[in-house]
């Protein structure tokens, strides 16, 4: 009684991933395809529920999406021309990676400035408090 | 030294300010609202079978000559059938709307269109998205302007309504032949 028990509750609990890895399926000729389809799906964003890639969306576009994915690497496409037809088609905007231009600069050089404005900061605080510290020990 | 010490001191609340700025900026955009990557580019390559007309094939000749709206829309949509009496009376007015039946079942399409009206000069069939795809349709309803070349000129994602034909469509139908259309719809 309790080994079924047991059973079931296992049973109970790879329920979900079972329902989710029967969603869709993918064939490929060989590993190098398919870590290139789990890539590419990881990279390209879904268009319907925003903040989701491709792959953790159950969205029906993005369904239609990994179809898409799939079929031109199974073409022989490479990651570039598969990328490429979908910011064709879709904008920047289903791009995770984008590309560097004028419009998403501040994306790319934000956290550098950022970072070095904030190292400048410090030193001069640095500094201050130095010289501060000279100056009290010329008073004293 | 301290005069100096003063100016900094504002430092952070600038810093603050202006990231307020930068943030509020983005606040109440619709970020569904995407611009086509496609705008100013041909329609693609149409060659679809006809809902209405059995055996008829829809390419891209019947958007020539004319300025068209090309509708994205499903029986399974729900802001379809809110948008629907508003694209009756567009079509009314004689404006040319084709309507793209976007993965959909054709018998709950007919039935659909015989029951509320049919705005539509032609309605070509995508049943399995992949024109869709192509266009970068990403939901329903999506509706575009075609220009009388045949190029895309706006994408505008959701509900058509008279006030998105007026603010975002009118101003772009620049052709003399779209003036008689202007003067209506006001």
């Amino acid at each position: 009684m309790r080994a079924v028990g047991k059973t079931l509750m296992l049973l109970l609990i790879l329920l979900p991933s079972l329902a989710f890895s029967a969603i869709d399926v993918y064939q490929f000729d060989s590993v190098e395809h398919e870590q290139r389809f789990r890539g590419l799906i990881e990279q390209l964003r879904c268009p319907k529920c925003q903040n989701q890639s491709i792959s953790d969306s159950d969205a029906d576009i993005a369904q239609d999406m990994r179809a898409q994915v799939a079929t031109m690497i199974r073409e022989g496409r490479s990651n570039d021309e598969i990328v490429g037809y979908f910011t064709e088609r879709y904008g920047d905007f289903v791009n995770y990676k984008p590309p560097v231009n004028a419009q998403t600069m501040i994306l790319w050089a934000g956290p550098v400035l950022v970072f070095v404005i904030g190292f400048v900061l410090v030193l001069v605080q640095i500094r201050r408090a130095k010289m501060l510290a000279e100056s009290k020990g010329e008073d004293a | 030294m301290l005069p100096r010490k003063g100016v900094w001191v504002f430092l952070p609340l600038i810093g603050f300010i202006a990231l307020a700025i930068l943030l509020a900026s983005g606040l109440g955009k619709n970020t569904e609202d995407l611009p086509t990557a496609l705008a100013g580019k041909p329609l693609p390559q149409m060659q679809l079978p006809s809902l209405l007309r059995k055996g008829n094939v829809v390419d891209n000749r019947l958007f020539e000559g004319r300025w068209t709206l090309l509708n994205v829309w499903a029986t399974w949509c729900p802001t379809c059938h809110i948008e629907h009496p508003y694209l009756l009376k567009l079509a009314q007015r004689g404006v040319a709307i084709v309507g793209l039946d976007y993965k959909d079942e054709d018998a709950a399409a007919k039935n659909y269109l015989a029951n509320l009206g049919n705005p539509y000069v032609e309605v070509p069939v995508d049943a399995s998205g992949a024109y869709g795809l192509n266009l970068g349709v990403y939901g329903a309803p999506e509706t575009y302007l075609v220009s009388p070349q045949g190029d895309i000129v706006l994408r505008h994602v959701g509900e058509m309504n008279e006030r998105v034909w007026q603010a975002k469509f009118l101003p772009l139908m620049k052709e003399p032949s779209d003036i008689k259309l202007q003067v209506e719809a006001q």
